[in-house]
């Protein structure tokens, strides 16, 4: 089972590290990384394996919108298919 | 890996477009609780109702965490009360709107819709009992939303039932004077009902359904109007074809909500709704994306053909995007409950008989719209047979949910609150159609019914 983690907020030290240490807590493996920072803006949108992930996705969804919360960033966590199922024919 | 922009499109269409669902309803049927006591009919129904639902709203919350999409609210529907009480002899049916309250309360969803009769040909002794008891019951619950069918292209308009639903908004309003006649804004007056609406007031669970279904109500007018932003100025064809792929994406999502909450229910799927359903909030409004198309204000010249091409392509857009539609399926116009709405009718550009003319080329009919408290029961009857009218020979579903708030007079502005929003009172015809509606008994079935 995938999901889709996107950052997005004001560039500072120590989002990636924070948002990957995390997932890796979790035992969740990063299948693909994206990341820019335009104009002080920073965007970054992953692809997640979560299905070895060590508790329930909605709690990692929490912990990940409270870590968010901490840096100044909006982290969502949202199970890959609602932008397979919007996307695609 | 999915494409970025993508993912960035649907981020944006949450938290910025307002994209919601804007419900999921679950259907129960009610046919098995009948009984000639009414205790263990209402026992029967509190218990099965209770049990079918009982994950229904922490279901809709963990997928709405997971999939990160706003799940508005969690509803129920019946079978229509009248069919289910009509074995039992008691005079009125207002502890059947009691049970439902209360297992509403219990399962935690925000409407439970039902309480409701099908008499566009005619009345049973069920039916006279149920609508003689909508007023209590809406007086006295807060969750049970009430509907009556009185019309249909098959069987033509049964007159007497538009006179007595006139007589019955009436007295609701009466009885909820204190809310400003909110009563009113939980009932309506359907032709051509249909038996898997997930939308409140008029929802519940048609005799031709299921067990036990579920049935979602998406809804992005906001999103429209964001995609129309960026093709202002072309012509209609690329208008058209703007809105059919947004609708589309709406859509998927009311699909795939309806999926998975089906199978985590252990719950057949029924429809999605791909209706375009507006809310209050800024943003959000169905009258601000026919302005986006090009009308100066909701109301004016061109608004029937603006929503006529939106009506469409939403359904063209939204149909291929999903296994099942049903529902209403189409752009709805309630008065109250439309930033947009509200404006123009505040400002005079919006009048009722331009609704009216609105309603031939959409889905819902005449919704949440507020009329003088002195407005008789006649003039409201004849606004029924208008509507049903126009459902009636245009082989389409029309409602009317209209709410003569008491005491108030043309310019004041009613507040219902939350997603029921708040209407301005908009005036009716001074002249009389009692001598009409006064007459009874069945306006015929249109020749066109006639198909085989």
């Amino acid at each position: 089972m995938k999901a889709v983690i996107t950052v997005i907020g004001c560039d500072k030290v120590g989002i990636i590290a924070k948002v990957a240490t995390h997932l890796a807590e979790n035992n969740v493996n990063i299948l693909d990384i994206s990341q820019t920072t335009m104009q002080n803006i920073f965007t970054m949108i992953m692809l997640a394996d979560i299905s070895e992930n060590k508790v329930k996705f909605t709690q990692l969804v929490d912990s990940l919108d409270e870590l968010g919360k901490q840096m100044g960033v909006t982290i969502r966590a949202q199970h890959e298919d609602i932008f397979n199922s919007m996307h695609k024919i | 890996m999915i494409n970025q922009g993508e993912i960035i499109e649907t981020i944006k269409m949450i938290s910025e477009e307002n994209l919601d669902i804007r419900t999921i309803t679950m259907g129960i049927s009610l046919l098995d609780c009948a009984s000639e006591d009414i205790l263990k009919s209402c026992d029967k129904i509190y218990d099965k109702i209770t049990s079918y639902a009982k994950n229904l709203v922490k279901t809709g919350e963990d997928i709405e965490r997971e999939f990160g999409i706003p799940i508005i609210n969690k509803r129920i529907s019946v079978t229509p009360i009248s069919i289910v009480a009509q074995s039992c002899t008691v005079e009125n049916y207002v502890k059947y709107a009691e049970v439902l309250d209360r297992a509403a309360n219990e399962t935690g969803v925000n409407f439970i819709g039902g309480f409701s009769a099908l008499v566009h040909k005619g009345y049973t002794k069920g039916d006279i009992r149920l609508i003689e008891s909508i007023p209590y019951a809406l007086a006295q619950t807060k969750k049970v939303c009430s509907s009556v069918n009185i019309a249909s292209t098959k069987a033509g308009i049964n007159m007497d039932a538009v006179y007595q639903m006139g007589k019955i908004i009436k007295k609701t309003a009466k009885l909820t004077e204190a809310d400003g006649g909110l009563g009113c804004a939980k009932l309506v007056v359907f032709c051509n009902a249909v038996e898997d609406n997930p939308f409140m007031a008029g929802a519940f669970h048609g005799v031709g359904e299921a067990e036990c279904v579920i049935n979602v109500g998406v809804s992005g007018p906001g999103v429209v109007k964001c995609a129309l932003e960026a093709v202002r100025g072309q012509d209609f064809s690329v208008v058209a074809d703007t809105i059919k792929k947004t609708a589309f994406k709406i859509t998927r999502m009311g699909q795939l909500v309806a999926k998975e909450a089906s199978s985590r229910l252990g719950v057949p799927f029924g429809i999605v709704d791909l209706s375009l359903a507006p809310t209050p909030a800024i943003g959000d409004s169905v009258a601000y994306i026919l302005e986006e198309m090009g009308i100066e204000k909701c109301g004016a010249h061109g608004t029937t053909a603006a929503l006529a091409l939106l009506n469409d392509a939403v359904k063209k857009g939204g149909v291929m995007a999903s296994s099942h539609v049903g529902g209403l399926s189409g752009a709805f116009i309630p008065v109250s409950e439309d930033a947009g709405m509200i404006d123009a009718t505040a400002c005079g550009a919006l009048s009722l008989d331009k609704l009216e003319a609105m309603t031939c080329v959409c889905s819902v009919g005449l919704d949440m719209i507020a009329v003088p408290g002195d407005t008789s029961a006649e003039t409201i009857a004849a606004i029924i047979a208008d509507e049903s009218a126009i459902g009636m020979v245009n082989c389409k579903t029309t409602a009317v949910r209209i709410i003569p708030s008491p005491n108030s007079k043309v310019g004041d502005m009613i507040e219902f609150g939350g997603l029921l929003g708040r209407a301005p009172v908009m005036p009716v015809s001074k002249y009389s159609s009692l001598d009409f509606v006064s007459r009874g008994g069945r306006i015929p079935a249109p020749i066109h019914s006639l198909r085989n």
